[in-house]
């Protein structure tokens, strides 16, 4: 199924480590390859690289369990995974996954972690967090590569494919075809042409009249979190250091966000443009492009796009012609992590490591990559900071509200007619997303992905922007025939399996959380157990050591505020339930007393309300 | 002069470059705390020491002390949120106190004293979790470990051995042995390691001493962790 000759595992690491140097930072990077080769990470690799990167066998065993997408033992031949984001979910996924199985002859469902694997080989099938097809899912990957658009007939079609060994490169090409699905275009996805103007005007202008320029537009990051973009390029240019990075984020991972996928597709050289610029404003010599392993599929034609702006004298050596002004990109790919879309566990991931968030401070402005100055953004900022630097600060501050200037590109997925890219100018309020896009009857929409708020339609006047609504971009529909039960089911999960288990309250805390949520579903909650999830829900918020488990229980939060029904209605009682049956507990040891008679059960409680 | 801060009002000096947890040591005054300790650099993953500063949680062995701040360390509120992550502890792992040799030395049971935490309180995760007894002079009961890398860290940087890791991620993180079997026994850790003698818990314990020091006599038996400090302090003694 693979190209490369070098059968044995030993010889497989050696002609990686030949190929992409012995940097023990590019641990996590032979290990996918090592993964993608093999379907695992062999013990046989796992010696070779500890010897070879000076790297010890159990921290490189450590990232392999880390990683959802690494694994100790053999996957399928097909390792087929299912995106598992509630979207996905709401367009018949799970009904898709059981036809598989039953097709492939397995049993039992996946879960979290919980692979299920032919006897053979030949297959297996799993889950993964959302995979960003959300507006044509259901979602798959297999062996890495994306299949969207399932349904019944494909997923037949798949089982054949599978049955018969028939390798991905003779599979229908259909099956891989990713739409870009952009249903409005503002300022940024309003022309994706470029012709090097903004490096020329950096050139030819000196990097002080880009930053001011930046400056002027009042840009901040579109990750999310809203941080002044000139102000982090200013920070990073005066951080002492040796060196400098670039970094561009494109570890798109929040549940409902793609935008990131359509803009890598048709605006890569805007962004890669962006992230020139930047380099050439602070300094920077080197630049890394963190693709989340997803988006692997992607990954031939940002090389190209790297290679053909190589040629053209936009990047490598001497750019534009000028001495001195030499920067360079390479992409690492990411292996199913949520956590490394924060920027510090990405620059952890980047060296090698497991994603785990760094103290803070120091920011990555003066200690990132290699504990050098440097600069992470997202892929939309870089974007935006192209035509900023090209057109100018007013141009971005012709659009928006004072606070957020410009526009947001929102990735639009759940239940409405179109699903897909719309780029609104921020202040542009809910409604009006709804009413463009075809929702009707919406009950509620989560706005930021997961992490995100849940919004009644009491909020649906409120606006886009970061001094109201900040988003990184995903916004999910539901409407009134939905239960959002399942919505916050899905996202206990998520939380619970993505928590990198770090800090106390993010790891124990989403699990508990995850538990009560389950208990509630099964109509064995009480009064109690909503309480208790607010006592969880609060302390996560609050002692959480990074953004991660501050936000992971805001669904839980915002739905017990806002949507109390959808937990009320399963309410056994309103006093205290116990999670486990008490009579059937008792069952072994009526069997070693050998009775069964009336005295030896526990009879449903008395003073029951509910 | 030096500068200072108020904690639960009191004013505390502080140097330019120390944290709340430094300063609040340094001045003799009790915060509680379980992956901190003053010979390594602050980690910040137990969150114990959470304290308030202007309304905002921090955890006291990261947050660099300021001038003129005012950190809540004692308040109920600031206890509660304490008392719940340790019980977060308690539940995550399989922490039988009557059972344990260690009780009445453990620097978790104390924390979990002196913040007023009387039992578990959420459901028991019930892990099943192994114990390596294939050293010939400690034992590591991994039913005890609570992830505060304090043995990754001695190991790695004053050991220089790298013998610890964490593996996994979420709930099923762990901690790792560096050998051939994962055994402890196969590593090159060794009984005077610094990572064999930096453990809050039991989880990290010597052969052939249990019990030396009857139950009731033991260190936090004595007086509680607000006086008498870590247990690293009175290793000794506590054996």
């Amino acid at each position: 199924m693979n190209a490369s000759a070098v059968v044995t595992v030993e010889g497989f690491v050696a002609e990686s480590l030949a190929t992409h140097g012995r940097d023990p930072r590019h641990l996590l990077q032979h290990l996918i390859r090592v993964q993608q080769r093999f379907s695992y990470v062999p013990d046989a690799a796992v010696e070779a690289l500890s010897a070879a990167l000076d790297v010890t066998r159990t921290q490189v065993r450590a990232a392999v369990a880390f990683y959802a997408f690494l694994h100790e033992r053999p996957r399928g031949a097909f390792e087929i995974r299912f995106s598992d984001n509630i979207t996905d979910r709401m367009l018949g996924s799970r009904r898709l996954i059981r036809l598989l199985i039953e097709r492939l002859g397995l049993s039992g469902l996946p879960a979290w972690g919980r692979d299920l694997i032919r006897d053979d080989g030949r297959v297996s099938v799993g889950l993964a967090s959302c995979t960003g097809m959300c507006d044509q899912g259901p979602a798959l990957l297999v062996n890495g590569q994306a299949v969207t658009n399932l349904d019944a007939q494909r997923v037949d079609r798949i089982a054949d494919l599978v049955q018969e060994g028939i390798p991905l490169e003779r599979w229908p090409g259909e099956f891989f075809r990713v739409e870009n699905n952009i249903r409005r275009r503002g300022l940024l996805l309003g022309n994706p042409a470029t012709d090097g103007a903004a490096l020329r005007r950096l050139v030819d202008e000196g990097a002080d009249a880009a930053l001011a320029e930046v400056e002027r537009s009042g840009l901040r990051g579109r990750g999310g979190a809203g941080f002044t973009t000139a102000l982090k390029w200013r920070f990073c240019r005066e951080a002492p250091g040796t060196d400098r990075y670039v970094v561009c984020n494109a570890d798109e991972g929040e549940p409902g966000t793609f935008k990131d996928r359509v803009l890598l597709t048709d605006y890569a050289d805007l962004v890669i443009e962006g992230m020139t610029v930047c380099a050439g404003v602070i300094g920077a010599r080197r630049g890394f492009l963190y693709l989340r392993g997803e988006y692997r599929y992607l990954l031939p034609h940002l090389e190209s796009v790297l290679q053909r702006r190589r040629a053209e004298g936009l990047l490598g050596t001497r750019i534009l012609g000028r001495d001195g002004f030499d920067f360079d990109i390479e992409i690492h790919l990411g292996a199913g992590a949520y956590i490394c879309g924060e920027e510090s566990a990405l620059i952890e991931s980047l060296e090698g490591k497991r994603g785990v968030t760094r103290k803070r401070p120091p920011f990555p402005v003066t200690s990132g990559f290699d504990d050098q100055p440097t600069v992470v953004n997202n892929v939309e900022t870089f974007l935006a900071s192209a035509r900023v630097v090209q057109w100018g600060g007013y141009w971005l501050r012709g659009e928006g509200t004072d606070q957020s200037a410009g526009s947001k590109i929102l990735s639009v997925s759940g239940d409405c007619a179109r699903p897909g890219i719309y780029e609104y100018p921020f202040g542009t309020p809910v409604h009006r997303v709804l009413s463009d896009c075809g929702a009707e009857n919406t009950q509620a929409v989560q706005i930021s992905g997961a992490a995100g708020a849940t919004l009644s339609p009491a909020e649906f006047d409120r606006i886009i922007a970061f001094e109201d609504l900040p988003t990184a971009g995903s916004f999910m529909i539901f409407d009134d025939s939905r239960d959002l039960l399942d919505m916050v089911r899905n996202f206990a999960a998520f939380f619970a399996h993505e928590s990198c288990g770090f800090c106390t309250p993010c790891r124990v805390g989403g699990a508990l959380l995850r538990n009560l949520v389950e208990k509630v579903a099964a109509g064995q909650g009480s009064e109690y157990d909503l309480s208790e999830m607010r006592h969880i829900g609060a302390v996560m918020r609050e002692a959480s050591y990074c953004g991660l488990g501050h936000t992971a229980p805001n669904h839980v939060l915002n739905t017990l505020d806002k949507f109390p029904s959808i937990y009320r209605r399963r309410l056994a009682r309103e006093a205290h339930t116990p999670s486990f049956d008490l009579d059937a507990a008792l069952s072994e040891a009526r069997g070693i007393a050998g009775r069964d008679d009336p005295g030896t059960h526990i009879h449903k409680l008395s003073g029951e309300t509910a | 002069m030096s500068k200072t801060f108020k904690l639960d009002g009191r004013e505390i000096p502080f140097e330019t470059g120390q944290t709340i947890m430094d300063a609040a040591l340094a001045a003799g005054v009790y915060i509680p705390h379980l992956c901190h300790n003053p010979e390594f650099a602050p980690h910040g993953s137990c969150r114990v020491c959470v304290v308030d500063v202007g309304g905002r949680q921090v955890s006291a062995c990261t947050a660099a002390a300021s001038e003129g701040m005012e950190v809540d360390s004692s308040s109920e509120a600031i206890q509660a949120t304490r008392r719940a992550i340790l019980q977060m502890l308690f539940v995550e792992g399989n922490h039988v106190c009557p059972a344990c040799e260690k009780s009445g030395a453990c620097q978790l049971q104390a924390v979990a004293y002196y913040t007023g935490m009387l039992a578990p309180h959420f459901t028991h995760f019930f892990p099943r979790r192994p114990v390596d007894a294939s050293h010939p002079d400690v034992v590591i009961d991994f039913n005890r470990c609570i992830l505060c890398e304090l043995c990754v860290r001695a190991s790695r940087d004053h050991d220089g051995k790298r013998v610890f890791a964490i593996s996994g991620r979420g709930l099923e993180s762990h901690l790792v042995i560096d050998s051939a079997s994962g055994l402890l026994g196969d590593s090159s850790f060794a009984a005077s390691d610094k990572a064999a003698h930096v453990c809050p818990t039991g989880a990290i314990l010597p052969k052939g001493r249990g019990y030396e020091t009857p139950i009731g006599e033991r260190l936090y038996d004595r007086e509680p962790i607000s006086i008498v400090g870590d247990v690293r302090a009175h290793e000794e003694e506590v054996l």
